[in-house]
């Protein structure tokens, strides 16, 4: 409870924080001027006074959008982190490392690169398309990496390496081919949360909401999980339904972070560690604290992002990469010592 | 009406059941009845198809052919939660190093009674507690998983099947990685429960002398297929033993229980001996 309480506090003050920066010098009584006239008209029902401050356009429909949108995103790959970890029982398991963010990717630059969702449906289906190729990408992970039927840490890393690199390949073939910027790869590859604005926050909340309510109302079963499936077998779990529900939601709301951020490694494989090392096991807190404080992960790398070389941007995958690779780094060092001990 | 007696009192069936993994048969038509309140166990060599029996009865796998019927109806008509009431199992495998508490593990043991919030209509906690007394896991019921011995571990595991309150229990070598102190005290635990709850009882052990001693029945089961069943005094007999195991034991009552136990006969010749033959050959 504390770290939850913990949690919203740093949330908060983290969207502050970060609303009140970036690179355009925006004094900061007026950030908050802005945002708190927006609200009350929001509330209030009242139209919009235009011409209030010079920086209303900056601050509602730059900042405050792609505050939000960290914070989805961070959420998003962090439960699907935590929920894939669980029902696989491997902790190096993420929409990264098991190649789904990347399998996302492909379909959600075909789907934007082509320009077909302008022509077919709304913004909606780039999602779509994105699971569609992340659940392939899934399987042909799962497919290369069991042995018998039964996964190693080391076989699924190495699986989903190659299909990394394959489908990272053929994203960017395809940008190279089409006449968009070749500045697309880079957002593909290493993500990016320039230019995105409402309408993404639109598209991506409803995925994460509805993924996280399934996602928690699953975290018992996940805590029955980490015995062993045969133990939660006996005990009355549905154990191939659950995996098959797991997998498929946590790919859907990867897909869904993809489409919006590209693709951004380390925050679903970090966070929900973390999250273990503060209050332990129980899936029931892990996911709902992971969703919070990857969310907080994710709005200070991309904050990082707007302000370290402002006013250019690095790409949120770099940044997210070099908080979450020496960890990741310390974790297999962990893992294989406990394995040593193991015998 | 012997008949409908005999009937009332068998527990669970299997009729004629033939399993098959990787394309090699490892059940070949195995038909047995369990009794109501009696501890049955299951004997064989190594890969006589022990495992896959308890997987079978257990609910885990369906057989090729033949069935399963427990209490009247085929194990198939059970939904998952109603087949975690009735039967538990407890595996050779300990539990792994999770974080766990005590605790924490052995109310798991309730999930096939509770709603998807995780609530019971009764409060559960005296029967946790009675648990944790009656398996000497008081002093441990804070402390996680990872952190206990492999004979703790299956203590544990033991306490999470009793809290699903079964019917029948099943065990599946669940002495193999304990030592003789731990073995003990397990059956024991077991048979006290047994004793006082009247829970029916399937063991495969892999030790006989175990066997002879807690079991009412045994059951042997060579290249799948049962060979004979019925007392230890009935069944551990040294022509059958040596058939089934390749090797012929003596065969000894128990000072204290009368039982029969196994020895094994071995060869007292010491090693330089057969050494010094083999020089000489």
């Amino acid at each position: 409870m504390w770290w939850g309480g913990a949690g919203l506090a740093l949330l908060v003050l983290s969207i502050i924080l970060s609303l009140s920066v970036g690179s355009a010098h925006i004094p900061i009584r007026d950030v908050w001027s802005i945002i708190w006239h927006a609200m009350t008209d929001w509330l209030t029902g009242a139209g919009d006074d235009v011409g209030s401050s010079p920086y209303r356009q900056i601050v509602l429909q730059v900042r405050f959008p792609r505050v939000v949108l960290a914070v989805l995103v961070g959420a998003a790959l962090s439960i699907a982190g935590a929920g894939f970890q669980g029902v696989l029982r491997n902790p190096l398991a993420d929409s990264y490392t098991l190649g789904v963010a990347s399998g996302s990717a492909l379909g959600a630059a075909f789907m934007i690169t082509f320009g077909l969702p302008y022509i077919l449906l709304s913004n909606w289906t780039i999602p779509i398309a994105a699971f569609c190729t992340g659940l392939v990408s899934l399987l042909i992970v799962m497919r290369l990496a069991s042995i018998n039927g039964k996964f190693r840490t080391e076989t699924m890393i190495l699986a989903g390496v190659v299909v990394q690199a394959f489908f990272g390949a053929i994203v960017s073939l395809l940008i190279a081919l089409s006449d968009s910027l070749m500045n697309g790869i880079v957002f593909w590859l290493m993500g990016s949360l320039q230019l995105r604005g409402w309408p993404h926050v639109a598209m991506l909340t409803p995925y994460v909401l509805v993924g996280g309510i399934v996602m928690l109302a699953l975290a018992r079963t996940l805590n029955l999980f980490s015995l062993g499936e045969r133990q939660a077998l006996h005990l009355g779990v549905h154990v191939e339904r659950t995996k098959k529900t797991v997998l498929v939601i946590g790919t859907l709301i990867s897909a869904a972070a993809v489409s919006v951020s590209g693709t951004i490694g380390f925050v679903g494989l970090v966070t929900p560690h973390l999250m273990r090392l503060l209050v332990g096991p129980d899936y029931r807190l892990v996911l709902p604290l992971s969703a919070i404080y990857g969310g907080i992960y994710v709005l200070w790398a991309d904050t990082i992002a707007r302000l370290a070389l402002s006013p250019a941007e690095l790409p949120l995958g770099v940044v997210t990469a070099f908080i979450g690779a020496p960890f990741f780094a310390w974790l297999l060092i962990r893992h294989k010592r406990k394995g040593e001990e193991a015998g | 009406m012997s008949d409908l007696k005999q009937e009332s009192r068998s527990l669970l069936e299997a009729e004629g059941i033939i399993k098959s993994l990787g394309g090699q048969p490892v059940l070949r038509n195995v038909n047995l009845t369990l009794r109501k309140g009696e501890c049955l166990g299951i004997i064989g060599p190594n890969g006589s198809g022990k495992s896959t029996l308890i997987r079978l009865l257990s609910g885990a796998d369906a057989p090729d052919a033949g069935q399963v019927i427990f209490r009247g109806q085929p194990l198939s008509a059970y939904s998952k939660k109603q087949l975690a009431r009735s039967i538990a199992v407890l595996q050779q495998e300990a539990l792994p190093p999770v974080g766990f508490t005590v605790r924490e593990v052995v109310e798991m043991g309730r999930y096939p009674y509770q709603n998807w919030l995780g609530e019971e209509q009764t409060d559960v906690e005296p029967l946790i507690g009675g648990i944790l007394s009656e398996l000497d896991l008081e002093a441990l019921a804070g402390r996680p998983i990872e952190r206990l011995s492999g004979g703790e571990r299956q203590r544990v595991a033991l306490a999470k099947a009793a809290a699903q309150q079964p019917e029948l229990l099943m065990l599946d070598e669940p002495t193999t990685y304990l030592d003789i102190g731990y073995q003990q005290q397990m059956m024991e635990y077991i048979r006290a429960w047994q004793r006082i709850e009247g829970v029916t009882v399937v063991a495969v052990l892999h030790d006989l002398n175990l066997a002879a001693l807690y079991c009412d029945r045994i059951l042997v089961l060579h290249q799948g297929r049962v060979i004979e069943t019925g007392t230890p005094e009935e069944v551990l007999d040294a022509d059958l033993l040596e058939q089934v195991y390749g090797v012929r034991p003596t065969i000894v009552a128990h000072p204290v229980h009368g039982v029969p136990q196994i020895l094994l006969q071995g060869s007292l010749e010491p090693a330089w001996k057969l050494k010094r033959t083999e020089d000489a050959g």
